[in-house]
């Protein structure tokens, strides 16, 4: 088991890149992101500490995708569900007075774990497009029954404060929050590139490039597209959990099918199957919805297009363009 | 008088499930012959109810606002399939996804710009005005029954055409198998274009025939849209049939979900309980629904493609 890691390259490398090589761009991502705060300490700080750390939360989110899409070559329309799961965790826990981070996010996990489980039992009977839609039709479950929990907050969502641990209020600190998403995300990237790696993600990619012959040599593929359903469902339930934390306020809003949407965009905007990919689309999408937003209150007349041209065009996505471009798009 | 009210209930259930079966059949159709994921199909809606609202308001009439809505929507329509969808045909189902995603929200906004973001109405047509007296008791809205009636004909029309012309043969070899109908020296492009104009003037008939009776704001088809999917899925994709009896189904479902959900479960539970828990089980009752039909049946009730 001593071969190339090649992190989840889905795309076949027609030329194998070096190991450096492939790591430089995540390495260098990463730097950044742990550099930030220090220099956002000459801008507006507070504001690009948020933003970015909204970046980070969205980008992991978006990496627990791109192991379903870029790996798995399962389209889950729904995965939203997953970090409105986690958002509702904090939230239904703390108006009940738990305010602990660890309980909180022990029943985020094991909720969505368990929802993964159930959706993903039932969605994996299908595919391609049923898949697609099933998938959707679970995530819009999930969001009339948070429209419809009058007490916390219905349609109009509901604000907490954030979570303690072991008593102590420390993600109060807009610095400390930052950096346990960083942590969060950094401890995830690494956890799913070993997945990807294993001999459970090459079973995966083998499944997305060829479910019958994966059959046909002696793999169930519902198991392990399962198991990657359930891993991916709950990443993203952390995502939630942190999301919550950082705007203190959880809204159904988080798990409509357009969030879905947004999720699919950034990890095919960053590039598919490369996982850090997924954390470049995050930023490039928040960054864009932000500038676009400040220029104009129709800023969806100018993003909606953009989208359209990233589909149309720029097919391996924002990875593509570091200095492993070796891996060519199919 | 509870029967009476459930019957209304029915009626509005059967009327909701026509106005689904008219954007599904496009959509489905869409889907089955060109494979193709359009989620813009929901916002040809919402611009069908937005080109009526804009006409009656311009002629002062009903009937001329829906003669101008419908080829307006139509030539919308073919304009989307030319600037955007045309070249994705050949691209995988991610794309579609993600391209046709990006038309929502420019359209979505779009919409907003041109017409402000504040709902607008449009007035029921003189002749359907009031209501009208079904059985002793009995009141229903005679707009309400044109748009069932105007469903129905519609799905005749599109049964007769699909079974029983050149064309619909097209459409139904299509969604069997488009490639080969392609290789047998069919025109496929120009199928295709007729197809997808079709299935956008119908989601813009919807729109511009519930216009009356819902407030034409923006988004109003994204909701829409999703209902349609389940339409086509548990209809099984590419059937016209399949979607007429789902969309029945799915608006019978829907609607007496809502009404009888909390009357229901107070059978078991305590009033309040019952009502708070029957409105959070009823809107869910229909993807369960289809997460039924698909666990039991993975492609649908009456699969085109075999």
């Amino acid at each position: 088991m001593n071969e190339i890691v090649d992190h989840g390259a889905a795309v076949t490398p027609r030329s194998q890149p070096s190991r450096l090589k492939q790591a430089a761009l995540p390495l260098a991502l990463f730097a950044v992101l742990a550099l930030m705060p220090a220099a956002a300490r000459f801008g507006a700080s507070g504001y690009i500490l948020a933003l970015m750390t909204r970046t980070m939360i969205l980008g992991l989110a978006a990496m627990s995708l791109d192991l379903l899409i870029g790996c798995g070559a399962m389209i889950s329309f729904g995965h939203a569900a997953f970090l409105g799961i986690g958002a509702y965790a904090v939230g239904i826990l703390s108006s009940h007075g738990i305010d602990d981070a660890f309980v909180q996010l022990a029943a985020a996990l094991v909720v969505a774990g368990v929802f993964a489980f159930l959706t993903g039992a039932i969605s994996l009977r299908t595919r391609g497009v049923y898949f697609i839609m099933i998938t959707l039709a679970f995530g819009q479950m999930l969001y009339f029954l948070f429209t419809s929990l009058a007490a916390y907050g219905g349609d109009d969502g509901l604000s907490l404060s954030r979570s303690r641990v072991f008593g102590a209020a420390v993600l109060r600190n807009d610095l400390t929050l930052y950096y346990v998403a960083f942590a969060a995300l950094l401890g995830c990237y690494l956890a799913l590139r070993a997945v990807v790696a294993s001999r459970f993600g090459r079973v995966l990619r083998g499944i997305k490039d060829n479910p019958v012959r994966m059959q046909a040599i002696g793999f169930a593929p519902y198991r392990y597209q399962l198991t990657a359903y359930v891993i991916a469902g709950m990443i993203a339930a952390v995502a939630g959990f942190l999301l919550a934390n950082l705007s203190e306020f959880v809204s159904p809003a988080y798990v409509g099918w357009q969030r879905s949407g947004d999720l699919i965009f950034m990890i095919v905007l960053g590039g598919m199957g490369s996982l850090y990919g997924a954390i470049l689309g995050a930023a490039a999408f928040t960054l864009l919805a932000e500038f676009l937003s400040g220029f104009t209150e129709y800023w969806g007349m100018i993003f909606g297009p953009v989208l359209i041209v990233v589909v149309l065009f720029a097919r391996g996505g924002l990875a593509s363009l570091g200095p492993n471009v070796g891996r060519s798009g199919r | 008088m509870t029967l009476t009210l459930a019957l209304v209930q029915v009626l509005n259930g059967v009327q909701f499930g026509l106005i689904l079966f008219l954007i599904a059949a496009g959509l489905t159709i869409v889907f089955g012959v060109m494979d193709f994921i359009n989620l813009a199909h929901g916002v040809q809606y919402m611009v069908g109810a937005y080109l009526m609202a804009a006409f009656t308001v311009f002629t002062g009439s009903f009937w001329l606002g829906l003669l101008l809505s419908l080829p307006s929507a139509l030539v919308i329509g073919l304009v989307l399939e030319l600037l955007v969808f045309r070249h994705l045909y050949a691209r995988d189902h991610l794309a579609h996804v993600l391209a046709t995603f990006g038309v929502i929200i420019f359209l979505n906004q779009a919409v907003k710009l041109v017409f402000g973001p504040a709902p607008l109405s449009v007035p029921v047509p003189q002749a359907f005005a009031g209501a009208v007296t079904l059985a002793p008791g009995l009141l229903y809205p005679v707009y309400r029954l044109v748009i069932i009636a105007a469903g129905l004909l519609v799905g005749l029309l599109l049964y007769a055409t699909v079974n029983h012309t050149r064309l619909g043969m097209l459409v139904r070899a299509g969604a069997s198998n488009a490639p080969m109908v392609s290789a047998l020296g069919v025109n496929i492009s120009l199928l295709f274009t007729i197809v997808f104009g079709v299935g956008a003037m119908l989601a813009g008939f919807a729109g511009a025939m519930v216009a009356p009776i819902l407030s034409v704001e923006p988004g109003m088809g994204d909701n829409v849209l999703i209902l349609a999917f389940v339409v086509i899925v548990i209809g099984g994709i590419g059937s016209v049939r399949g979607a007429f009896i789902a969309a029945v189904l799915i608006g019978l479902t829907d609607t007496l979900g809502r009404f009888f959900a909390p009357t229901l479960l107070r059978a078991v539970l305590d009033p309040a309980a019952a009502s708070q828990t029957g409105r959070a089980v009823a809107p869910m009752l229909i993807y369960i629904l289809m997460a039924a039909v698909l666990f039991f049946r993975p492609t649908g009730l009456f699969p085109a493609r075999r």
